[in-house]
């Protein structure tokens, strides 16, 4: 509770930025967490690239930095990569749905336990 | 070139050729055989060719070496020696010529040396004259008689376990090949150098009879025969291996001559035992009384002599066993077993003559007791014999025992002081003794038969096998004009051994020595007796068996020409070549051990004279002599006649009559059956006894150990290896297989769960390290 209040005294700087993140991150995971249908886990992992991506972008802002050192643009770089590596994922995992949806005629990842032990 | 490399080159190759023809058939032929690839007949022939091509070249070569370069060189006299020693006490011969030297160092301990060397002397020629020409008449001889070899072969001596008789392939290119290793062998022999190198050979010679032998080793008495003159032999090579360490630990060399090496001449067993300071007489060197004496006080002539009479008697010990002499002669009879070419070469004309050679080359060595002993032996194997021959009826065993007792006659002149006697003798006995043993086969060759009871008459059809075989007969018993001086071969020879047992017995009148005159003469008169018993029951009279006597033929002309070639021979071989001295008893004088003619008395045996050899020659033992040695034969030859031709008595009767002595005789003076039990029998019971020991004792014991090894392997099995290795091993397996059984719980299939779990480590990951990194790692 003291962080938070803290929180809303400061003026803006990268924690709150890595609050968003975190909250976009924890919203992503339960998504995954708690859906059934593949889309909806597709639109979780996501959530969770974007948390990370909210957190990438604001360590490496100068602007919201109180010091003198900045990372240029290494921050904005490695986001540009996530987005790169989400968009093929997301590729793969469709393709990877519509074959699981031709076989099992469902879409249901309950359904996909056939490589349980 | 000159004879000092000429010599030695011509016979080395003379040696080595037969070794070619032996190797070249062993490869060509043998091994093949033994890789299972049959050999054709036609090829076999031709290994008998190959054989006979190089015993012909090492003939014209060592004949060359004789007449072409040792007679220009040398001349045939020896020097100043005259024959007519009248009355010289101390005569001393010139020194013999020879050529010493060594083709190869097979090792050097510090100084002795054993080497592959060559030591040439007339005597080596002679001999290799003698063995060359031999072999090669034994050669030709041998194609006609083992004919039957090149075709497959039905051996009726040898029954099967079915009943029926061995039939077997020929071998008639082995029969070559053995020939081929034994001229080898014989010819190694004679041009040794020194001791070691003739113990070598004198081995080889002795396995080549071995094989020879046992050529049918199918038949059970010929493989026995093998046998027993490969093992008698060994006892008396035992005592050549005594004389052997006797002479090498005392006089550090082996070689007969004197040799130069590069930076040294090194003095030979002859010079070290007969130097010039002691005017050639034999006098023990320093070396062999300290090696006698071995650091203990004593008497060191004494002592001295004493070991050289060790080593002399052990180098005659190797030679009784080779020339079948009693007490070892009893092989030679049985050696008869092997085919008849064999017994003419090996066993009567070469390789039994080797004994009587060896004691001539060693002559130097030899003191007047060790003489003694050789002319006893010589003494007693001659009488010995000859009383067998009497009634043996196989006629190669009279003949084999014929030239025991004329190996005993040998023996007998060279002990007693006749060195160039005995050596003439050994050279004659092999052209004749060759040619009756070569009749004996064409004899038995036509009848199929070695018993002479089932023969007679067999002049008329065979006519010059007969006469060939009278001439070998005349010469055996010395057949000669005794005032004119004319006789054949064996004429010659045999009378100067009589000479000089009469000399002999001039000089030590004690009558205990008379023996070795008449023993001798007796034995000339049952020489001349045995030998027409067996001309007269062969050739004369009538047929004692028609079946037989009809069959009977001339054998083919490969087999009668040796027999007249060796006839010849025996008649002239002891004649002077056509108006010159030149003889093979001038020859032989030239190679006289320097010393050994100057008359010696015994040390150890203070009565005992050996006699200048040329004693012998003065009219007053010569006449008489020749007279007595001429009488003896003809009285043999008339009591012959008198039973077997005239048939005044009638032979039956006379075996009834004395038929203690006959059964005597007959049973060979039992001495195989005294030698089988006391040494034969005795041996195997003890063998039998270790044998028994070995089953019932160590081999129980071997296995009672082996029984508790095995126990206590498989205690150690079941406690330790079953329970304790592969119980642990079991155990982790079975551990690590169900941890892995009890995670597969986890492993749900469902996505979400996974999420969680990820999830849920992560974060505890997170606060484990974030603790221990205060805690632990930074703090």
């Amino acid at each position: 509770m003291l962080l938070l209040a803290n929180l809303l005294t400061e003026p803006v700087g990268a924690a709150h930025y890595m609050v968003v993140g975190a909250v976009l991150f924890v919203c992503g995971v339960v998504c995954m967490a708690t859906k059934r249908n593949t889309l909806g886990i597709l639109m979780g992992v996501e959530l969770v690239l974007n948390g990370a991506n909210v957190n990438l972008i604001a360590l490496g802002s100068p602007y919201l930095r109180t010091d003198s050192a900045h990372l240029g643009l290494d921050g904005q770089l490695m986001a540009m990569f996530v987005i790169v590596l989400a968009a093929a994922e997301a590729a793969v995992a469709l393709a990877i749905v519509l074959n699981f949806y031709n076989n099992a005629g469902t879409v249901d990842v309950d359904r996909a336990d056939q490589l349980k032990g | 070139m000159s004879a000092a490399t000429l010599l030695p080159l011509l016979l080395c190759v003379a040696w080595l050729l037969p070794l070619v023809s032996f190797v070249v058939i062993c490869v060509g032929y043998s091994l093949p055989q033994l890789a299972g690839r049959q050999v054709s007949y036609a090829a076999s022939r031709w290994g008998g060719h190959i054989a006979i091509s190089a015993i012909a070249g090492s003939f014209v070569l060592s004949w060359f070496a004789l007449l072409f370069v040792w007679l220009p060189t040398h001349g045939y006299t020896a020097g100043d020696l005259a024959h007519t020693a009248g009355g010289l006490a101390q005569h001393n011969n010139p020194a013999p010529i020879y050529y010493a030297g060594d083709w190869y160092t097979l090792a050097n301990f510090d100084g002795l040396r054993l080497t592959i060397g060559y030591y040439i002397d007339t005597l080596t020629l002679v001999m290799f004259a003698m063995v060359s020409l031999v072999s090669l008449l034994v050669h030709i001889y041998a194609t006609g008689y083992m004919h039957d070899e090149l075709d497959d072969v039905t051996d009726h001596e040898v029954a099967m376990s079915n009943g029926e008789y061995l039939h077997r392939r020929g071998r008639y290119h082995r029969f070559f090949q053995y020939l081929s290793l034994f001229s080898f062998s014989m010819l190694g022999l004679v041009i040794a150098g020194n001791l070691a190198m003739v113990f070598v050979f004198w081995e080889l010679v002795g396995i080549c009879s071995y094989f020879l032998i046992g050529f049918y080793f199918e038949r059970p008495t010929a493989s026995t025969a093998a046998n027993k003159a490969f093992i008698v032999n060994r006892i008396g090579d035992f005592g050549f291996l005594v004389g052997l360490m006797a002479l090498w630990s005392s006089l550090g060399t082996f070689h007969f001559g004197d040799t130069q090496a590069v930076d040294e001449s090194r003095p030979g067993i002859f010079s070290q035992l007969r130097t010039a300071a002691n005017d050639y007489a034999l006098v023990v060197p320093e070396s062999m009384q300290t090696e006698a004496l071995r650091g203990s006080e004593g008497d060191g002539p004494r002592a001295g002599y004493w070991l050289l009479c060790v080593a002399g008697v052990g180098i005659f010990c190797g030679c009784i066993g080779k020339s079948a002499q009693f007490p070892l002669h009893v092989w030679l009879p049985d050696a008869m077993e092997g085919p008849t070419p064999v017994s003419a070469l090996v066993h009567s004309a070469t390789m039994v003559a080797a004994g009587v050679y060896l004691v001539g080359r060693a002559y130097p060595i030899l003191t007047p007791e060790v003489l003694l002993v050789i002319a006893v032996v010589g003494c007693i194997t001659l009488a010995l014999a000859a009383t067998i021959a009497m009634t043996a009826v196989d006629i190669k065993r009279v003949l084999a025992y014929s030239t025991i007792s004329q190996l005993g006659y040998m023996m007998l002149s060279l002990g007693l002081g006749g060195w160039a006697a005995g050596l003439f003798h050994l050279i004659t006995h092999a052209f004749f003794k060759g040619l009756l043993f070569m009749c004996s086969g064409s004899v038995i060759h036509a009848v199929h038969t070695n018993d002479i009871r089932l023969m007679g008459g067999l002049r008329h059809k065979m006519p010059i096998t007969a006469y060939t075989m009278l001439v070998g007969c005349l010469a055996i018993i010395g057949a000669g004009i005794p005032m004119l001086s004319i006789g054949l071969s064996g004429y010659y020879s045999k009378d100067a051994i009589i000479e000089h047992a009469w000399s002999f017995t001039n000089s030590n009148p004690q009558w205990r020595y008379q023996l070795l005159l008449i023993v001798p003469l007796v034995g000339a008169v049952l020489t001349a007796f045995y030998m027409f018993r067996l001309w007269f029951m062969v050739f004369t009279g009538a047929p004692r068996d028609h079946h037989r006597y009809d069959h009977a033929h001339e054998s083919p002309r490969s087999m009668t020409t040796p027999l007249i070639v060796l006839a010849i021979l025996g008649v002239a071989i002891g004649w002077n070549f056509p108006f010159t001295d030149l003889s093979v008893t001038s020859l032989l004088e030239q190679a006289t051990p320097i010393g050994t003619q100057a008359t010696a008395t015994g040390l150890l045996i203070a009565d005992l004279t050996i006699p200048d050899e040329h004693l012998s020659h003065v009219d007053a033992i010569r006449i008489p002599a020749g007279l007595s040695a001429v009488a003896a034969a003809l009285l043999g030859v008339l009591l012959a006649a008198a039973v077997y031709l005239w048939r005044w008595f009638d032979a039956e009767e006379l075996k009834q009559a004395f038929r203690p002595a006959y059964s005597l005789l007959w049973h060979k003076w039992w001495f195989d059956e005294i030698y089988d039990w006391t040494l034969v029998k005795p041996t195997l019971f003890v063998g039998h006894v270790v044998a028994a020991f070995d089953r019932h004792v160590i081999d129980r014991a071997v296995h009672l150990l082996a029984a508790l090894g095995r126990g206590l392997a498989a205690v150690v099995d079941r406690v330790f290896d079953k329970s304790l290795v592969d119980g642990s091993v079991d155990a982790m397996a079975t551990g690590f297989w169900n941890f892995g059984k009890s995670l597969h719980h986890l492993q749900t299939g469902r996505l979400r769960s996974y999420i969680v779990f990820i999830v849920v480590g992560t974060l505890a990951t997170f606060a484990v390290v974030s603790v221990l990194w205060k805690y632990a790692i930074a703090g």
